[in-house]
């Protein structure tokens, strides 16, 4: 009984690993998204509208399974008629990560945009003035004034996205939902390892809520707030 | 691709059979989630420090963990306890717990709770003094002042965030689908995906129904905060 209680809490490094790289994925696709949305450009304004309308519309599941099952598939597929023999199997890890990455950069997307367009116009204008490359700007001027803007929104997408990685036990990877499923169905006692897995979804929301609190506070410093 | 086997009789019925309990869940659950949301803001608003507590830890863990952990829970989870494993034989309100259509039932609604609470309650905070001090002022009581002044306006003001809240719970009522025996919309595209080993066509068609209904509550919302709230809609003229 006890040493199943290991395994899950082993698993926990296995939802913690899921969840950042899908985080550094989602986080990719988010500035992509807000950079085309911004762009002006109609083609690439008209793409990014479709991902991340299409993207919030359907469930995070759905998609995962059509990822996961699809994707096999596809992939299999396309190798046969380009002559290989060799067949692959997409493993749930990798399937997991860039959906969950691929959904919420969908999220990100809008929040990112909202916390560009926050910033000031004058601040993009003046580093023009001063000759920077479009790059530059970004990196040295709207990066680090849009984090400020963005972390709420960022706050809140990262942890629905914490909790979707349990989804991905659906798929088949053993991280510590399927992990505590597996041990309730050997022991017969559900409850107790289905609470054990909550609270350690818990202290994990729990712990990142006060570090990006912290991060804000850091970010936030010397703004004026109005007093009522 | 091979659509047609999607198109095929038994198929669409099996997924108009889905539409049918996925609607059915994400109402239901809505609607008891809503009455438990409506109490649970009063609660966390009104003038008694431990049921604040009580209810705010509540919404804490709600928030904090993953819906499938609750539907486990409550499904597989509470068998486990021989209080209810002694009653869910016979007992009336305890027979429900063997049926899997009422556990998603009940975590949706207890989940759909917690997040639209706080919504309610942080609406309920942000009234303008003024407003309540106007009614104040005309001799309403608190209770008077709360169903006449702060519940319609507030309950007005919560409603883009509520329409995101429902969008995301249709979304979740695709969970039902880890249940054994439920056929939402999920499970009907897995259990064609299981027999023809068709999984695009499934899941695409799945994926286009979630999608339809996504943008028809949507649209219904954005309609609604337009009556609604358009006394707070700056002026255009």
């Amino acid at each position: 009984m006890q040493s199943y209680f290991w395994v899950i809490l082993h698993g926990s490094l296995l939802t913690v690993g899921v969840s950042l790289l899908a985080l550094l994925v989602s986080v990719l696709f988010g500035l992509a998204g807000a950079a085309a949305k911004l762009s002006g450009k109609p083609v690439l304004v008209g793409l990014a509208t479709l991902y991340s309308t299409i993207i919030r519309g359907i469930p995070d599941l759905v998609l995962m399974l059509l990822v996961f099952y699809g994707g096999t598939i596809g992939i299999n597929t396309l190798l046969e008629k380009m002559g290989s023999e060799a067949t692959v199997d997409i493993d749930p890890f990798m399937a997991g990560v860039l959906t969950i990455g691929f959904i919420y950069g969908a999220y990100m997307t809008e929040t990112f945009r909202g916390a560009i367009l926050s910033i000031p116009k004058g601040q993009m204008e003046a580093a023009w003035a001063f000759g920077m490359s479009r790059f530059q700007t970004f990196i040295r001027i709207t990066l680090p004034q849009m984090v400020r803007y963005a972390l709420p929104g960022f706050t809140n997408n990262w942890l629905v996205l914490i909790k979707a990685t349990a989804l991905v036990s659906l798929i088949g990877l053993q991280e510590m939902t399927y992990l505590a499923k597996q041990a309730s169905a050997a022991t017969r006692s559900p409850f107790i390892f289905f609470m054990f897995t909550g609270a350690l979804f818990l202290i994990y929301t729990s712990v990142s809520l006060f570090v990006l609190k912290k991060i804000n506070a850091r970010y936030s410093m010397g703004t004026k707030r109005g007093q009522l | 691709m091979e659509w047609s086997v999607i198109f095929a009789p038994d198929n669409l019925a099996l997924f108009g059979n889905g539409i049918v309990i996925t609607l059915w869940l994400l109402f239901a659950s809505l609607a008891v989630g809503g009455v438990l949301a409506l109490i649970f803001a009063l609660l966390l608003t009104g003038p008694w420090a431990p049921l604040r507590w009580l209810v705010g830890a509540y919404t804490f863990v709600i928030r904090g963990t993953p819906l499938l952990i609750q539907v486990y829970l409550i499904y597989y989870g509470l068998g486990q306890l021989e209080w209810i494993q002694a009653r869910w034989d016979a007992v009336w309100p305890w027979v429900y717990f063997k049926e899997p259509f009422f556990c998603a039932l009940l975590a949706f609604s207890l989940n759909t709770a917690g997040y639209t609470a706080e919504m309610l309650a942080g609406a309920i905070r942000e009234t303008s003094a003024g407003e309540i001090e106007a009614a104040h002022a005309y001799g309403m009581s608190r209770v008077q002042t709360m169903w006449r002044v702060v519940l319609p306006s507030a309950m007005r003001r919560t409603l883009p965030a509520y329409s995101n809240e429902v969008v995301m719970m249709l979304h979740a009522t695709s969970l039902a689908s880890a249940v054994p025996n439920m056929l939402d919309v999920t499970s009907a595209a897995s259990r064609i995906y299981a027999t023809y080993y068709l999984p695009f066509e499934a899941y695409l068609a799945a994926a286009a129904i979630y999608l339809t209904a996504s943008f028809c509550l949507i649209g219904f919302f954005r309609f609604s905060e337009g009556r609604l709230l358009a006394y707070l809609a700056p002026r255009k003229h």
